[in-house]
This record gives structure tokens, C-alpha cells and sequence, in this order.
């Protein structure tokens, strides 16, 4: 193997990362704004599956992946609006309204799909019509010959779908809306010490329905892309544990936008690069088995949490439901 | 008052189900049942095979009602299995290797019944064993393969990483390298647990991983994560091999041709020997020969599949009924050494 194709290996597990990155960048992002206002989403796993099954639904049925989208960001909407009025409106406890709501989303996405398709809470497969296509960027191919930046610009930069590109550019732009607006800055306080937003006369509850609310779009997003963009149709419990993963990436990113979009591009390295390695011969060791594989994001997950990050702060009021007088 | 009414209304029902249980005898003397695998009924692979080429045609031939159960996950089998026992049902057909343990509990609570269970052996007097020779299908789909490979390069994914799923695997690499000696086959295991079969955008990235690699022909073992590695294959243009049913409809044009199982003629086949008085327990081996596993052609991969390549599968294929190519097994000594 000489240069040219490590090169082009390594792109390539590039290129895979930031596909199975993707998801994780929009739930993280989801997840940033709910839990900088103080509202803890571990229903990040359910709005992404029940977006997933209404986008793979819609997309049958309209075959328009951009109405389908829209559908399954409304459908979130609704989960995270359900989080937030047991959550917010009744001060329920985050932690089990998140969970109820994945449990909900599993089951019903199932129950909803035998009814409706007949083929055991599948959905049937889309044509390319009711999906979101690569798209090439200009000059890849006349580019592609150009050694070392050629490949770069052909397998990696270009050839995703526009979701991908989407979840990447929006990452500054959380940067912004959180450290640079109004909106932000009341946020990131409303998560802090909302009695002090609350004495300045901004209502508590409205900015973290808003919050609230911003996670549901973004999951729509996200679900999306996992069920019409990556895949081509709704199979159960699809998300396979992305939102879990997109917490945790969280946590790695100190709940601030550059850190969690590190974080989630790491965790999706560490998927691509183990589906390379699977199966290789490693000198001296032999073939590493499939359980070890995919043992390694969870020990690297501890490892560096323990040893590299440093302590990661939580929003100071993160879990707390705001009670005005008691 | 209110007690002797439901004494009434339990007495009047014990007679309704009486005599409803008597009219069911007029017309058959057996109550036949069916569990479904967890992944769902209509999974586009083996428990659809199960109910199109074996529930449906004893139905539709027979007239008499199979009782259907579909469990949703793994803890709801047993419970299923001991019920339709309990009300009587039997032969009892348990769909897959993952209800093993669940036969076994329910065999022994219910001697009387009847069961059959696809794909695993467990030794009860009254259960029957149906197991096939995966590797020998997997063998002939290797064969055209290595045929229809360019760059002799061709990637196996298998579902969950166990020695049944390993038997597919080996038998295609055997196929392969007998027709093709220098051909390189890409193994990959989509994960240990049984999420493994249901994880279809893992299957699209292994696709992708093996495909990078040079492969141009992918045959995937892996139930619901198969319809990921098809729809990988399908945008790239490359072919892909299904899997249990035949699954050539699902991608014309890029689906090669499916290694077939036919699990629902041994659903059939318990429940007419039932009806004949003739099930017996035990353990049936069905391969090449009994008509168990096959390559499947239709109109779907009829483009793909030239008149040489289709001879030749089909002479290998006489070649391993009439014994003169053995297909060595992985799970009879655990390993790939052949």
C-alpha cells in the first residue's frame, strides 16, 4: 500500500464519519438548546425515531423528502411540546418525562407502521424521488486528479446529501444565537439562575418552551436523516441509540457548540474506523473480533472522560423546574 | 344477584366455547399455530417466508385457521408459546434460532402439545428440530459471485456474530474461492446482540467500507440490516445477494440473486404431517438435496445472470447432491478451515 492509497483510506474514514457524525451533530445541538435553558432531553432518542418514521412515511406516500421533513419536524414538535408541558407547565420530573416519551415513540412508530404498511412496523423502501440525494460539488470530478487535495475535495468535502452539509453549517451558527444574541445570552441565564431572568421581567417559562421547542425542529431534522437521507425506509428502533450517543457528546463538548461538534465527530471516527478494522488481520494479534470492536467507543468513552476532558459543569439549574413562590 | 349472574354468563360462555370447540373438530382435528420471529411478521425476509410459503398455502388449501402470534420482542415468546399451548394448539411452529429456549420451557410444561422449531435443535420428545444447510446454499450464491465479480473482490455481512450466521459466511468463501482461486471475500459481523439484525444504517456503512475496499458483489446474512446493505449496493450500482426469502424484487437490476431458505415448506410440511397423523419429533437436516436451500432466478435478475453463469451454478449444485463437493460446515467444528 504506498501512499496514495492510505491517503485515500483515511478520506475515506473521513467521509464515513461525517455521515454518521450528522446525526449526532443535530440531536447534540437539539440537546445544547434544552439543556442550556435548564431542561434536561433525554427524549432525544424519541423525537429522532418518531421523526424518522413520519419522514419515511410522508416520503412513501407524497414522495417529496422536503414535505416529508417538514412533517417529522412537526411531529417532534409535538414530542418536545409534550416534554415541555409536563416539564415546564407542570414541573414534572425531566428524567422521566424523556424517558416516557422514547418508550412512547418506540412503540408507537411499531404499532402505527403494522397498521398503516402491513410489514411488521417497517415502511416500505423509497425510490430515489423520496430521498435526499448526494449532491456532487462543483468541479469534483475534473478536480479529482489533483494529488493529495484532488481526492480531499472529491470523497470527502463533496458527494453528501444537502442534510449533511446543513447539520455541519449550523453548528456556528449555534455559536452565534447562543453567545452573540439576546436570545442567547437570556438562555444560557435562564439555565443558570432563572430567578435572576425572571426579576428582570422575562418570562422563565416561555424562553424554555422556546428552547424546548428548538430541540423538537431539530430532531425532525435529524430523524430525517437517518430514515430518508441515510436510509430509505423506517425499520424499528433505527436510531439504535443516537440520542444516548449525542448526550453523551454533550457532556464531552462541556455543553458548548465547537466542543459537542468535536465530540460527535469522534464518535463518529471511532464507528467508521471500527467498521475498517473489523475482520483485519492485525499483526500479531490476528483478526479482532466484532465484540471488542464495538466495545472500544464505550472504553475510549470512559477513559478520556476520566483522564483528558476535566470536569465538565453542567448548567447550574439543569433539572430544576422553576416554581415562581412557594 | 350479581353473582349468579356472572355464574350465568361464565356457564353460558363454557358452553358457546364447547360447542365452538366442538364444531372446530367437525372440520379439523388440529389447531395449528405459529410464532413469528421478533423482527416482525412481514420482515421482507424470513418470517414472511414463513407465512407466504407455509401459513397462507395450508390456510388457503386447507381451510383451517393457523393461529398467528407476533411477538414484539424476545420476552414476549415464551409467553406466547405456553398460551397457545395451553388453549390447545398444536403443532406449534417457533420461527427461528432465537426461540430456542422458549421451545424448551414450553415443551416440557406441555408434553401434549406439538412443536416445530425452525432453525436450532432442541431435544425434547415432543418437539421437532428443522435445521438447513445454510452453507451449502451460501456456497452456490459464492460460486456466482465469483463469477460476476470484476475486480475479484466480493464482502459477506452477517448479522449477529454467532457460528449460524458464520455458516452462511464460510459456505459463500468456500464457493468463491472453488470458482475463483486468488478471489479475496470481505467478512463483517454487524454487531454481537441481537439489535444486530435490525440496524440497516450500519449495514448501508459496512456496504460502503467493503465496497471502498474494491467489492462488487455483497451477500448479506442479516435479516432487517440486509435491507441497508441492498439499498447501499442498489446507489452504488454494485450487486448485492439476499438472504431466507426471495429477495430479488427488492432492487432489480442490482440484486444478483438470493440464497433461499425455505423455511416455510417446513412450516408446511409440520403442519400437513399433523394433519396426516404422520409428525414425528426429531431432527430434520434439509439441504440441497431435500430442496431446503436453492439460489433463486426469476424475471427480477433474469438480466443479470447469463445462460453460462446459470449452467454452471446448476452444475455445481448437482455436484453437491450427488456428493462429489462437500461444503464444509462452520458449526461443526467452529472454525473456517476447509
Amino acid at each position: 500500500m504506498d501512499f496514495s492509497d492510505l491517503w485515500l483510506t483515511f478520506l475515506l474514514t473521513l467521509d464515513a464519519t461525517l455521515r454518521l457524525a450528522t446525526p449526532l451533530v443535530l440531536a447534540a445541538m437539539a440537546g445544547l438548546f434544552s439543556e442550556r435553558s435548564g431542561v434536561v432531553d433525554i427524549g432525544l432518542e424519541g423525537k429522532m425515531l418518531a421523526a424518522c418514521f413520519t419522514s419515511a412515511s410522508v416520503a412513501y406516500v407524497t414522495g417529496s423528502p422536503w414535505l416529508a421533513m417538514f412533517a417529522a419536524i412537526g411531529v417532534s414538535m409535538v414530542f418536545a411540546l409534550i416534554h415541555g408541558f409536563a416539564t415546564i407547565t407542570h414541573k414534572g420530573d425531566q428524567i422521566v418525562s424523556g424517558v416516557a416519551l422514547n418508550i412512547l415513540a418506540s412503540g408507537l412508530t411499531i404499532i402505527l407502521g403494522l397498521s398503516w404498511f402491513r410489514q411488521g412496523g417497517q415502511t416500505p423502501s423509497l425510490t430515489q424521488e423520496g430521498r435526499f440525494l448526494s449532491i456532487e460539488l462543483p468541479g469534483a470530478d475534473l478536480l479529482a486528479n489533483v494529488p493529495v487535495l484532488g481526492p480531499l475535495y472529491k470523497e470527502l468535502l463533496s458527494g453528501h446529501n444537502i442534510l449533511v452539509y446543513l447539520a455541519f453549517a449550523l453548528v456556528p451558527v449555534v455559536w452565534w444565537v447562543l453567545y452573540r444574541t439576546r436570545f442567547g445570552l437570556r438562555l444560557r441565564a435562564v439555565g443558570e439562575n432563572p430567578k435572576a431572568v425572571d426579576t428582570a421581567g422575562i418570562s422563565v417559562n416561555g424562553l424554555r418552551y422556546r428552547a424546548v421547542l428548538i430541540g423538537g425542529v431539530l430532531c425532525g431534522i435529524a430523524g430525517s436523516y437517518i430514515a430518508i437521507a441515510h436510509n430509505a425506509a423506517f425499520t424499528r428502533d433505527m436510531t439504535a441509540g443516537a440520542g444516548y450517543i449525542a448526550l453523551a457528546a454533550l457532556i464531552f463538548g462541556k455543553w458548548r457548540p465547537i466542543g459537542v461538534l468535536f465530540a460527535c465527530l469522534l464518535f463518529g471516527f471511532l464507528q467508521s474506523f471500527a467498521m475498517r478494522i473489523e475482520g483485519v488481520p492485525v499483526p500479531g494479534i490476528g483478526a479482532i473480533p466484532v465484540q471488542l470492536i464495538e466495545a472500544v467507543p464505550y472504553i475510549l468513552t470512559v477513559v478520556l472522560l476520566a483522564g483528558f476532558i476535566g470536569k465538565a459543569i453542567p448548567p447550574k439549574a439543569i433539572g430544576k423546574p422553576y416554581v415562581k413562590e412557594r | 344477584m350479581k353473582k349468579t349472574a356472572i355464574n350465568k354468563l361464565v356457564k353460558g360462555l363454557t358452553v358457546a366455547l364447547a360447542t365452538g370447540a366442538v364444531s372446530m373438530s367437525a372440520l379439523a382435528d388440529i389447531k395449528p399455530a405459529v410464532v413469528y420471529s421478533d423482527a416482525g411478521k412481514f420482515d421482507k425476509s424470513f418470517s414472511e417466508a414463513v407465512w407466504n410459503n407455509g401459513v397462507k398455502r395450508f390456510m388457503d388449501e386447507t381451510g383451517i385457521e393457523v393461529k398467528e402470534a407476533e411477538p414484539t420482542n424476545l420476552a414476549q415468546v415464551e409467553q406466547y408459546m405456553k398460551r397457545l399451548a395451553k388453549r390447545g394448539h398444536s403443532p406449534i411452529v417457533a420461527v427461528g434460532f432465537s426461540q430456542a429456549n422458549a421451545v424448551a420451557a414450553a415443551a416440557k410444561e406441555y408434553p401434549d402439545a406439538q412443536f416445530t422449531l425452525i432453525d436450532m435443535v432442541v431435544p425434547e420428545p415432543n418437539v421437532q428440530n428443522v435445521v438447513f444447510k445454510e452453507h451449502e446454499g451460501s456456497f452456490l450464491v459464492g460460486v456466482l459471485a465469483a463469477m460476476k465479480s470484476d475486480s475479484d473482490v466480493i464482502g459477506f455481512v452477517g448479522g449477529m456474530d454467532i457460528p449460524l450466521i458464520s455458516r452462511f459466511g464460510c459456505g459463500y468463501e468456500q464457493g468463491a474461492k472453488y470458482q475463483n482461486a486468488d478471489i479475496k471475500v470481505i467478512h463483517n459481523m454487524t454487531g454481537s446482540t441481537p439489535a444486530a439484525f435490525g440496524n440497516p444504517s450500519k449495514g448501508a456503512e459496512l456496504t460502503r467500507s467493503q465496497m471502498e475496499s474494491g467489492a462488487d458483489v455483497i451477500f448479506a446474512a442479516a435479516g432487517g440490516t440486509g435491507n441497508g446493505v441492498y439499498q447501499a449496493a442498489a446507489d452504488a450500482g454494485k450487486y448485492a445477494i439476499g438472504v431466507d426469502s426471495n429477495q430479488n424484487h427488492l432492487h432489480p437490476g442490482t440484486m444478483l440473486t438470493s440464497m433461499v431458505k425455505r423455511v416455510g415448506e417446513a412450516a408446511y410440511q409440520s403442519y400437513s404431517a399433523a394433519k396426516d397423523g404422520s409428525w414425528a419429533p426429531g431432527v430434520q437436516v434439509m439441504g440441497l438435496a431435500e430442496g431446503g436451500v436453492d439460489w433463486a432466478l426469476d424475471e427480477h435478475n433474469r438480466g443479470l445472470v447469463t445462460q453460462q453463469m446459470e449452467a454452471r451454478v446448476n452444475d455445481v449444485k448437482a455436484k453437491i447432491i450427488a456428493g462429489e463437493i462437500v461444503v464444509h460446515d462452520y458449526m461443526s467444528d467452529n472454525t473456517c478451515n476447509y
